[in-house]
């Protein structure tokens, strides 16, 4: 950057933000003294995918959502048919169509997790914050720990084979339709995960270490590193254990008492409202009781861990008590932790895999029920990144009249505004600003692991850019890797 | 005594929603369906981390896209191995594919990049332009001919010896009438 700035307001910009999904933008303003005196994350892009559905017949809708987003198309394909589950009455699936849409589901959440974890944030935690940005990358981490980038290789794949082989194909897959599936598991292809499956576990297991270890030993640093007090939400089965692909809604404050429990997904809309900021084009949720000043709340796998009473999965609850020993039991707030409860969820993802796989219900043959039709459906999975929610209404000609998709990214949008916030107050107040400081912002954002062209419901490849402007406006700096 | 012929990943990735952004996974479906011999045909939104082990195990890749710009009806690049780069999203980019197959796996793998040039792109709508669908087609036509004639070792021969900067490969092809 320049190092002689102007003594008036500066601003910031971090444009595109690398290594998440979608165009974003960070713009950071200095005072006179060089302060933080305001921060933002700004969705530069609107494509309004909700008007595009109108019109369109319902059982076309879980195959054309997955046009949302390349990263996560198993999630919204879901969600999309679960709400068509609820308007052709099907909600009430055979044991092979639930089976294979949770064996669906897991394998998503597997691959996801696997992908952010090695490749995506493992250059900011292997290499450090202020490592050389020619090396801080998936090549630099390929390059210097060739076993985890592989470990990360394979694990995508596993997961994406086993979206493949219960979706019929890897992009547009169909294999989740209104009222149940289209196929189950063939023996042949369960043996050919069973092949794998016991590596996977290990690798698994084996990433939740390193995560708590790297957690654990920089706990310092990490602690109050973009962290603040918060509500959680998320979905929760009605024994309180995790679930990622049903159950009903649950939201606790900071300190761990509910504000909500056990909502059905039908009813949300009663719980949650969305506020518009003239400044983003993506929108900050609130929990309609709080109202839209202390509402806001995070999801995904750090809300998950904090809201769930368990998990059913042995390793995976095992991790998670030692997660929860961490702070005393109370919800954990640390940001950073994200990337530890992240791989807590690969680990029972994996476990879910395991046992659904040795589950004869998969190779069943009764694949769809309907029932009573209705005119509205209201479909929520835990996707990779948080809760997802698909809205829809749709005509007596079977033709969408209206959708509201509120999706994980957006949820944490006033989370990931703070956090960029906290950071830049901590590291970017008064001092000249390099690389390695801007890199922080991004890995506060990071930790989310945000996909911001489905928060815009846009489509593509949108990274974000950092700029530094005066108060004239005029770009003083520029990152952009 | 035969050559053995030379086994080719074809990897045709963009959004089919978005009008020509679905040229790549057009060309993938319509070459899959020649079922050429040695040939494996994957399709995708955008390319992913597991394409490097795929591509690893081929001695040549081609990575059909649709693009923006450039020549008609479509391009055909030599790309190499990125040896570092900013890993910008959760998307890849060809260079890093060959990259992480070659650092990953040993790979040593031909690529090349195939540019089908579309015209539109900003929509919500899964259809491809009349010029978009002439340039698949002279594509489609382009693959199938390398890919029966073994074409990428003289394409992979005349780059042995590559000087430092030398450009890229780079070839247009005229659209068929």
């Amino acid at each position: 950057m320049d190092p002689a700035l102007p003594a008036s307001k500066t601003k910031i910009v971090i444009d595109p933000v690398t290594r998440v999904e979608g165009h974003g933008k960070v713009t950071i303003l200095l005072d006179e003294a060089k302060q933080v005196v305001q921060t933002r994350l700004h969705i530069v892009e609107f494509r309004g995918f909700e008007r595009f559905i109108q019109g369109r017949p319902l059982w076309e809708v879980p195959v054309l959502v997955q046009r949302l987003c390349g990263i996560c198309p198993v999630s919204h394909h879901l969600a999309a048919a679960k709400a068509m589950d609820r308007i052709v009455g099907g909600e009430n699936l055979t044991p092979t169509a639930s089976k294979m849409r949770r064996l669906m589901h897991y394998g998503q959440i597997f691959q996801s997790h696997a992908l952010h974890f090695f490749h995506l944030c493992s250059p900011d935690l292997l290499f450090g914050f202020d490592a050389d940005v020619r090396i801080r990358n998936v090549i630099g981490v390929a390059a210097r720990y060739p076993e985890l980038a592989v470990q990360g290789v394979m694990m995508r794949k596993f997961g994406q084979e086993i979206i493949k082989a219960t979706a019929g194909k890897k992009i547009h897959g169909t294999g989740a339709i209104p009222g149940g599936v289209n196929k189950n598991l063939s023996i042949q292809e369960r043996d050919g995960f069973l092949d794998d499956l016991d590596q996977m576990v290990t690798w698994a297991r084996g990433a939740v270490g390193i995560a708590r270890d790297y957690t654990v030993s920089n706990l310092q640093t990490l602690a109050p590193f973009g962290s603040f007090e918060s509500s959680h939400m998320s979905l929760v089965r009605n024994d309180g254990a995790m679930d990622l692909y049903d159950g009903n809604l649950r939201a606790i404050d900071a300190l761990g008492d509910k504000i909500f429990d056990q909502i059905p997904c039908q009813e949300y809309i009663d719980y949650l409202a969305e506020e518009v900021r003239p400044w983003s084009y993506m929108k900050f949720p609130f929990i309609k009781s709080l109202g839209p000043e202390r509402g806001w709340y995070r999801v995904g796998p750090l809300a998950r861990i904090n809201t769930a009473d368990f998990i059913d999965t042995p390793e995976a609850e095992a991790a998670r008590r030692e997660f929860m020993a961490l702070t005393d039991g109370k919800p954990n707030n640390i940001t950073m932790a994200y990337h530890w409860a992240r791989m807590i969820e690969g680990l029972h993802a994996i476990e879910k895999i395991r046992d659904l796989l040795h589950d004869p219900d998969l190779q069943g043959t009764d694949l769809v029920v309907k029932g009573e039709r209705r005119e509205e459906g209201v479909g929520i999975v835990e996707a990779p990144r948080g809760t997802l929610i698909h809205h829809y209404k749709v005509d007596d000609q079977d033709q969408v009249v209206m959708a509201n998709l509120i999706v994980s990214t957006t949820h944490n949008n006033e989370p990931m505004n703070r956090a960029i916030q906290k950071v830049a107050k901590d590291y970017l107040s008064g001092v000249e600003i390099t690389e390695g400081l801007l890199n922080r912002v991004e890995v506060a954002i990071r930790a989310y692991d945000p996909c911001l062209s489905c928060a815009t419901h846009a489509l593509g490849q949108m990274p974000l850019t950092v700029e530094l402007l005066d108060h004239t406006g005029q770009i003083l700096d520029t990152k952009s890797t | 005594m035969s050559e053995r012929r030379e086994t080719v990943l074809l990897l045709g990735y963009g959004n089919p929603g978005r009008l020509d952004d679905g040229l790549g996974a057009a060309l993938a479906a319509q070459v899959e369906r020649l079922a050429l011999p040695g040939v494996t045909v994957q399709a995708d939104y955008q390319l992913c981390l597991e394409d490097a082990e795929a591509t690893a195990r081929h001695d040549v890749v081609i990575f059909a896209d649709a693009a923006t710009s450039g020549a008609e009806p479509f391009s055909f690049q030599r790309v190499d191995p990125a040896s570092s780069l900013g890993f910008s999203t959760h998307a890849l980019q060809p260079e890093a594919v060959l990259g992480l197959a070659q650092q990953l796996f040993g790979a040593r793998t031909n690529g090349y990049t195939l540019g089908i040039r579309g015209y539109a792109f900003n929509e919500y709508e899964e259809s491809l332009t009349d010029q978009g669908r002439a340039n698949l087609a002279a594509a489609v036509a382009f693959i199938r001919r390398v890919c029966e004639h073994g074409s990428f070792r003289e394409l992979a021969a005349s780059r042995s010896a590559p000087g430092v900067g030398d450009p890229p490969e780079q070839q247009s092809y005229p659209r068929p009438r």
